[in-house]
């Protein structure tokens, strides 16, 4: 067993190695691999935060595409320059509250975690009344409900046409950085004696009650929580692809994420964090196949949707041999990472 | 002063009365049997004291304070906690968080200085970590206190649920069938148990049980329910000779 003072330093030691592979990556990447390298750090983030509701709380919840819109646009409008907004707005003109506005990225990024989190605090108290798949029904329609309304809303959001030209200030930085702010706000979270109460929730209703915690007061924080985090990886997302539209928000989105909760564990935060890192750069590693293929011997025309096919089984493997998600509800602990390490030279020895 | 006072209490569902005028009251630091044969009413009972259901009429008082339709967290921040028939432990946590989560009503902490970890924070940590580790230690799962709740034998799990119930600081404990499922053994045990958190943590116990050398052991007046009416109420040797109970267990010739 590490006491608690190694636990810390060896944490330490790992955010320093870190920050240097931030570094040495963000230096020497292409821009490519470091789209995609700053989209699995968004990922991490959007993942923990539905793991929090779904996996922590057990709310089952499918509207997380909605928050994320709230907060790309959120943060879009605040953020572009006064120029650009006319541009984007050419079939109506946009709100005046909003045409001359230009922020800092910072504080438009937390505003759309806000203003996310607003939202899903409104929509959180008739919706949690509900429960399991009658929940995810509700939420699903409210997801889609706040796109509906984005499309609808030309001059606050230019409507289907959606928002060009954002400026791109996601960073390795800025994605990594408040991913990781979130596994530290996930981690102090739900390893304190307030948080165990969302496990406790998901565990067992009437005994979590009978134990003196009030249910509602409790799913609609941790509802809450989960719609402001959606909100700024939505508007990291925004600011890295640098165009958004409603389209971009639709259920499939949400999907992703609940695919990387799943495979990665329900209930884990480091699940989350591995399984937004493999979906991420395997979806974009197999796009190979898309295209054709010389094996030799013989040629496979290009098919797209190919990749698909391949994903989907591979999902399948996985779920067939981890059906709990690769680390169902366990966590990276130094002590396990040392005893496997053992483990694996100990073998070697032999 | 009485800690527990049910007054007419009625719970009816559609065109069946579970429980019908229920009368009790429950002094300081007795243990009190709630018996009758199945589908009499005494878990709807229960759940009518600890706010689960929300009585048809009728009220509860505790501690002369009108408690009827509170929530059953709020009813448990008043001071009763309890314990389930069929076991309801949070089954995938320890048996340590177990305990842990139920002093929830006790925190002074909240969401942002656990996420902070402010000193505050951590010395509170630390002292909920001990008391229940005491808490564990009084009911002997302390050695145990890593494994996951559902991995504990039957027995244990008992003790765990009333560690749990222990952990909120009650004034009044209600026991669902503690002794459901154990050997003669271990429910001479348990009557030991249950005397000695009583003086320990100077508690007034209502439990349900079908038990009879346990209830006839342990309590000191009985309240008997058949078909959700209350057919007789008095000491356990009362009880036992109380032709109407012999009826309703044995049925008449």
């Amino acid at each position: 067993m590490m006491t608690k003072r190694q636990n810390i330093m060896y944490t330490l030691a790992a955010l320093v190695v870190f920050a240097g592979i931030l570094f040495l990556l963000d230096e020497n990447l292409g821009a490519y691999p470091k789209r995609i390298f700053i989209l699995a750090g968004i990922y991490v983030t959007l993942a923990l935060s539905l793991n929090l509701i779904n996996g922590f709380t057990g709310l089952f919840t499918l509207g997380h595409a909605g928050f994320m819109a709230v907060g790309a646009y959120t943060c879009a409008l605040l953020t572009m320059p006064p120029d650009l907004k006319t541009m984007n707005f050419f079939l109506k003109p946009i709100v005046p509250f909003l045409a001359n506005v230009q922020w800092p990225f910072l504080p438009a990024l937390l505003m759309g975690g806000v203003l996310a989190g607003v939202i899903g605090f409104l929509i959180a108290a008739p919706v949690l009344r509900l429960r399991d798949d009658y929940l995810a029904i509700a939420t699903l329609g409210f997801g889609e409900i706040i796109r509906i309304i984005f499309t609808n809303t030309q001059s606050l959001t230019n409507g289907a046409l959606g928002l060009k030209g954002l400026p791109r200030f996601t960073t390795v930085w800025w994605s990594w950085g408040i991913a990781a702010v979130t596994v530290f706000f996930m981690v102090n979270l739900i390893n304190s004696s307030y948080g165990k109460a969302f496990k406790a929730i998901r565990e067992d209703e009437v005994a979590a009650e009978a134990m003196g915690i009030n249910l509602f007061k409790h799913k609609v924080i941790s509802f809450t929580i989960g719609s402001v985090i959606a909100g700024i990886g939505g508007a990291l997302m925004g600011h890295l692809l640098g165009a958004i539209d409603p389209l971009m928000f639709r259920f499939l989105m949400t999907f992703n994420i609940l695919l990387i909760v799943v495979l990665g564990g329900i209930g884990s935060i480091t699940g989350s964090v591995i399984g937004a890192v493999i979906v991420t750069i395997v979806m974009e590693a197999l796009r190979v196949l898309d295209g054709t293929m010389h094996l030799g011997f013989m040629t496979i025309a290009g098919k797209p949707g190919m990749r698909m096919v391949i994903f989907s089984a591979l999902l399948m493997a996985v779920v067939i041999l981890y059906q709990k998600g690769l680390m169902g509800r366990n966590e990276f602990t130094w002590d396990g990472f040392f005893q496997r390490l053992h483990r694996m030279s100990g073998r070697k020895k032999r | 002063m009485s800690v527990l006072t049910t007054d007419n209490l009625t719970m009816i569902f559609g065109g069946l009365t579970a429980v019908d005028d229920l009368n009790i009251t429950i002094e300081k630091n007795e243990i009190i049997g709630l018996i009758g044969p199945n589908g009499a009413g005494k878990t709807t009972a229960f759940n009518m004291i600890t706010g689960v259901y929300n009585p048809t009429h009728g009220r509860v008082r505790f501690e002369e304070e009108d408690i009827t339709g509170k929530r059953p967290d709020q009813i448990t921040a008043h001071g009763i906690a309890r314990t389930f028939q069929n076991i309801r432990l949070f089954k995938e946590l320890s048996v340590l968080d177990n305990v842990i989560i139920a002093n929830h009503i006790h925190l002074r902490h909240n969401l942002f200085s656990a996420v902070a970890r402010t000193p505050g924070y951590v010395k509170e940590e630390k002292r909920i970590r001990e008391r229940s580790m005491d808490l564990l230690a009084e009911v002997g799962l302390d050695s145990l206190h890593e494994a996951e709740a559902v991995s504990l034998p039957y027995g244990k799990q008992r003790r765990l649920e009333i560690a749990r119930a222990l952990a909120t600081s009650p004034k009044l404990l209600l026991l669902d069938e503690p002794a459901a499922g154990m050997n003669p053994q271990e429910s001479h045990e348990l009557m030991e148990f249950i005397r000695q958190i009583r003086t320990r943590f100077d508690l007034t116990i209502l439990m349900i049980e079908h038990h009879m050398q346990v209830v006839m052991g342990v309590c000191e007046r009985i309240y008997v329910l058949d078909y959700g009416e209350t057919i007789a109420h008095g000491s356990p040797e009362n009880i036992q000779n109380d032709p109407k109970v012999i009826e309703a267990y044995l049925g008449v010739e």
